[in-house]
């Protein structure tokens, strides 16, 4: 693994991501690694003491991590929010624009390329986690 | 028709680049194949037996003029002077080298047209009524919808990686033109009781290796919640679709395996938190789009009269002319499948014809049919001689629609990688046995549809005759199943029995036909006898 590329202000998170499993045994963890697999929708109850939530994406394939991301950032969710695996510079603005705000890919990625991936598209058609105001709402000026 | 405004162009020109960027890296083994291949799927370039297979979006199956011209010139530069129209209301070329792939996704968007989604685990294309806009019996002009979920599906991030690529149609008539139930999602504008517009959603149909017809899953979704819907019934299939087996990732096996019931009772409960997202558009913003749709200006008061008197105009007329919504206009369809030619190709000098037609005589629009033919939309009944004469020059008069040789057929071993059979030879050939006009006109409507493979690209599930090309033991064997249609009728076709070789399987449909002649009562289709008699007397005609 190599250093997660991040994009948030705070620092990095030093506890360690537990799975989902032990996360709810476990009153105090604040740290969670959930698998392609799993649903997002178990830790809503505790995002509040949530500060990372790491996504694995066993194979860039696998697009469910997108889903889950979306589904804990509308849920309210504002800590770390982390695409972890097999995350490639062509998906991760796609990653970013469903709330993921750090990578930790398998293989490194040249920082650089990161930035000229997220600027590489001007607009988007969709309202989404990023901020971004969709087409349809610049059109109405 | 839509027009691009800086916020489309921008972000189909920004795709050219980035294209431009994946193709360099490829090129120069910064990237892998495995990479790649996603990437460039993503963009419908396909590498199949000889060559790379660039597929165009064709949004809706509608064109203008100027696109059809590039088309054209795309042809003639980067291919061999034709091009292929499909199913999905799109236009392939077969014969591109990868390193020109770039150039040719600039040109397209120098004509607002691009390549995005044609191909990949995404949503694609959506396709719709080939008459709309047109069509006597449309409640409403379903374009403008179409265009929504074009603009909203165009780089969805969260919809990118489906377990499998995902299709949608969409009508506004009851007669169903455009094969809905057979897409993963099929939707069609209703009114309700209080006169409200809104969507009818099917959601789980498809063809391929396990056909399905899609089941209903809401009776009546109100207009203005369109996107936030589709948006729930996608995010419940990215999550639960399967995974695991490639064969089992399409959406309508999640649908079958769950029930139609529950997935959508999934899709109310993830709608019911979606819709407070605020992801659907305001209506200012159909508005806007549906403004680009308002008719065209068609004369008052035109005369319905058409002058028959040339017999071989008149069979042309009587079977490839559809009622207009408009006294004094027609809806023309050019068929592209002349006995002896390959279903759906045109040449660079035929869509040059065809473009310069939609110039002159249907206000510059031209449509793609999922039959694999162009329509021209809006024709002034006193001009359709004048069409007429001009298409019977370029080879473009055959008046075959919705007849026997008006076959779909899949591009098969001539050009596809997963074929297990040749399509197109046996198209030429049924169309050859059937020739002559007056033989095929008493057979009446016949949708014949050729598959090369179990996916059924050439959708034979849903043919009234269809045939599916498979391997065996080393030889093309062709089955025929009887009974299927992509209509509002939907159904799927039964195979027969044991297969056939190329010829056999032409003799077989001589022998189903004859029986249907024997048996027919008067005004019934091939389909409607079938359906009355049943099979066992067909498939005693065929196997004796």
């Amino acid at each position: 693994m190599v250093e997660a590329l991040r994009y948030r202000d705070d620092s990095e998170h030093e506890e360690p991501a537990v799975t989902l499993d032990a996360f709810l045994d476990q009153t105090n963890a604040t740290a969670v690694r959930l698998e392609s697999d799993e649903d997002a929708r178990a830790l809503i109850p505790y995002l509040d003491r949530l500060a990372l939530i790491e996504i694995a994406f066993p194979t860039f394939r696998d697009g469910r991590g997108y889903s889950a991301a979306s589904i804990l950032r509308e849920a309210g969710y504002r800590g770390e929010l982390r695409a972890a695996g097999d995350v490639l510079i062509d998906q991760v603005a796609h990653m970013r624009r469903c709330g993921f705000d750090a990578f930790a890919p398998d293989k490194p990625l040249d920082p650089a390329a990161v930035e000229r991936a997220f600027r590489r598209y001007p607009f988007s058609y969709q309202k989404a986690e990023d901020g971004r105001a969709p087409v349809w709402a610049l059109r109405r000026g | 028709m839509y027009r691009y405004d800086q916020f489309d162009q921008s972000i189909v020109d920004a795709r050219v680049e980035d294209f431009r960027d994946q193709v360099a890296r490829r090129l120069s083994g910064a990237m892998s194949e495995d990479q790649f291949k996603p990437l460039r799927l993503m963009n419908g370039l396909y590498l199949q037996l000889h060559a790379y297979m660039l597929r165009i979006a064709v949004p809706y199956g509608t064109l203008n003029s100027r696109q059809v011209r590039m088309l054209a010139h795309i042809a003639r530069k980067y291919d061999r002077g034709y091009g292929h129209f499909t199913t999905r209301q799109n236009l392939q070329f077969n014969w591109i080298e990868l390193k020109d792939a770039p150039d040719i996704l600039a040109e397209l968007a120098t004509v607002e047209m691009h390549t995005i989604q044609t191909s990949g685990n995404c949503i694609r294309n959506t396709t719709s009524d080939q008459y709309a806009g047109a069509a006597a019996d449309e409640i409403t002009d379903p374009r403008p919808w179409a265009e929504l979920l074009r603009q909203w599906s165009s780089f969805h991030p969260e919809f990118t990686y489906l377990p499998r690529k995902f299709k949608v149609a969409i009508i506004a008539s009851d007669e169903d033109r455009a094969a809905m139930r057979l897409h993963d999602i099929g939707v069609q504008i209703v009114r309700n009781e209080a006169g409200a517009l809104g969507f009818k959603v099917f959601v789980g149909g498809g063809i391929g290796r396990t056909p399905m017809i899609a089941p209903l899953i809401r009776e009546f979704l109100p207009a203005e919640h369109f996107l936030s819907y589709l948006e729930a019934c996608l995010r419940v299939y990215n999550r639960y679709g399967r995974r695991d087996n490639i064969y089992k990732a399409r959406i309508k096996i999640l649908v079958h395996e769950i029930g139609a019931e529950e997935y959508a009772r999934q899709v109310e409960e993830e709608w019911a938190h979606v819709k407070t997202l605020g992801l659907d558009p305001p209506m200012s913003e159909f508005d806007r789009i549906a403004a680009y749709f308002t008719p065209p200006a068609w004369e008052e008061g035109l005369s319905d009269d058409i002058d028959l008197s040339d017999p071989e105009f008149k069979a042309w007329v009587d079977q490839n002319i559809v009622a207009h919504k408009q006294p004094g206009y027609a809806i023309a369809t050019i068929s592209l499948k002349p006995v002896g030619g390959i279903p759906g190709d045109a040449s660079a000098e035929q869509m040059e014809v065809m473009a310069s037609l939609a110039e002159r005589y249907s206000f510059d629009e031209l449509r793609v049919t999922h039959a694999q033919n162009i329509t021209l939309p809006h024709v002034k009944k006193a001009d359709l001689y004048a069409v007429w004469q001009a298409l019977k020059e370029a080879g473009l008069a055959t008046a075959n629609l919705d007849l026997i040789s008006d076959i779909i057929a899949c591009p098969g071993l001539d050009y596809c990688s997963l074929a297990n059979a040749r399509s197109i030879p046996l198209a030429q050939k049924i169309a050859e046995r059937f020739a002559p006009l007056d033989r095929q006109r008493d057979l009446g409507e016949l949708k014949l549809k050729i598959s090369g493979c179990i996916n059924a690209c050439g959708h034979h599930h849903a043919g009234h005759i269809g045939i599916l090309g498979v391997d065996r033991k080393g030889t093309e064997n062709y089955q025929l199943l009887l009974g299927g249609s992509g209509a509002e009728d939907a159904s799927l076709g039964r195979i027969t029995g044991p297969g056939f070789d190329e010829d056999g399987v032409v003799d077989a449909i001589e022998r189903t036909l004859d029986k249907y002649r024997a048996v027919r009562e008067p005004g019934e289709r091939f389909l409607d006898t079938y359906r009355r008699v049943g099979f066992e007397p067909f498939k005693e005609a065929i196997y004796g």
